[in-house]
């Protein structure tokens, strides 16, 4: 059928990608650091000391890159920002890397989509 | 700074870190989400074309994204978008599904964000929850409103993307209470009363991303509005 990956489409996921970027560099800053639903919940309720002090995570060599959503070894201004560039294009690389292992290659038996 | 103070995250929005879910739950949970995935990889390699590749590129890196993005509510409490109503319905619950699974492996592995010891109960209530329930709830009611309409498109994607959080927070209520961690009662209240005002967020997003698509691209919504471009129904 009709679908040429066309020009259309390119700018569509650059815009969809582009968005996404902005949102995890400009407006990550801004989000509110109020404590959010479960985290409230935990506090309002004490049972906020029962998560793990050392989650396992931070046995992870990620760890010593990023302390939570913050790069390390950056200042703090961008550290947030930063960590949610990378954090976005790698969320896209991995998002993308599977469907390109799930997906049928359209130049094999094309049934029409 | 508030990260100096060895106290829990800032940022755990539903994202359950670890300590708060019993083995036993954790285990259930994961081994529910491990089969619901394993289905989902399947039914991509069964259904898919691999033009819908990038856009599961881009769904993936959009909630990412937007999950960092704590909106603030009445109360002193905050939420953000889970996002799987969202991206079950731009991609079908197969794929979507994959894509929701993307983005908690890099909060939990990269960023600390949510246990690993609970990635699979948060896989279901924040991913699989959304981009099953939600996605079904909302094909209901856009074949209940007009299926090629906007009224029946909006409805659908508002009432499922609210419900969707609601839910999600319930499912998560039940595994702490069985976790021994909150009693039920407690938990439900809590984790519900602000949750239908979170879901209403979530409801909001939901909207204005579908509506933008549907304006610009409707042919890319998996069940797209034009039956002679829709490969379902």
């Amino acid at each position: 059928m009709n679908h040429s990956p066309s020009r259309k489409y390119k700018t569509f996921i650059f815009t969809g990608l582009g968005s996404a970027l902005m949102i995890a560099v400009l407006l990550s800053p801004l989000a509110s650091n109020h404590p959010d639903g479960l985290d409230r919940v935990a506090q309002d309720h004490n049972f906020e000391k029962k998560a793990e002090i050392n989650p396992p995570a931070q046995k992870l060599p990620f760890y010593a890159i990023f302390d939570e959503y913050s790069l390390r070894g950056v200042p703090k201004s961008v550290a947030t920002p930063l960590a949610g560039l990378i954090g976005t294009l790698v969320a896209f690389g991995l998002g993308w890397g599977l469907g390109k292992i799930g997906s049928k290659k359209s130049d094999s038996p094309d049934s029409p989509s | 700074m508030i990260n100096f103070l060895a106290l829990p995250l800032p940022t755990l929005a539903l994202h359950i870190p670890d300590g708060f879910l019993s083995l036993p739950v954790s285990l259930v949970t994961g081994a529910f989400s491990l089969v619901l995935l394993i289905i989902s990889l399947k039914q991509v390699e069964k259904d898919y074309q691999d033009r819908v590749v990038p856009l599961m590129g881009v769904c993936a890196a959009f909630v990412f994204a937007a999950q960092m993005i704590n909106f603030p509510i009445p109360g002193g409490t905050s939420g953000h978008l889970l996002g799987g109503t969202l991206v079950g319905i731009l991609l079908g619950p197969w794929a979507g599904s994959l894509v929701m699974t993307v983005v908690f492996i890099v909060q939990a592995l990269l960023f600390q964000d949510g246990g690993l010891t609970a990635l699979g109960a948060n896989i279901f209530n924040m991913g699989l929850i959304g981009t099953f329930g939600g996605y079904y709830l909302y094909k209901v009611i856009r074949l209940l409103f007009g299926f090629s309409r906007w009224r029946g498109m909006a409805m659908g994607t508002a009432i499922a993307a609210w419900t969707s959080v609601v839910v999600a927070a319930l499912f998560c209520s039940v595994q702490l209470a069985f976790s021994g961690t909150v009693p039920l009662q407690f938990a439900l209240f809590a984790m519900l009363s602000w949750h239908f005002v979170i879901g209403i967020g979530e409801a909001l997003i939901t909207l204005t991303v579908v509506s933008y698509i549907w304006r610009t691209r409707p042919d890319l919504i998996f069940d797209s509005p034009r039956p002679s471009l829709s490969p379902k129904l």
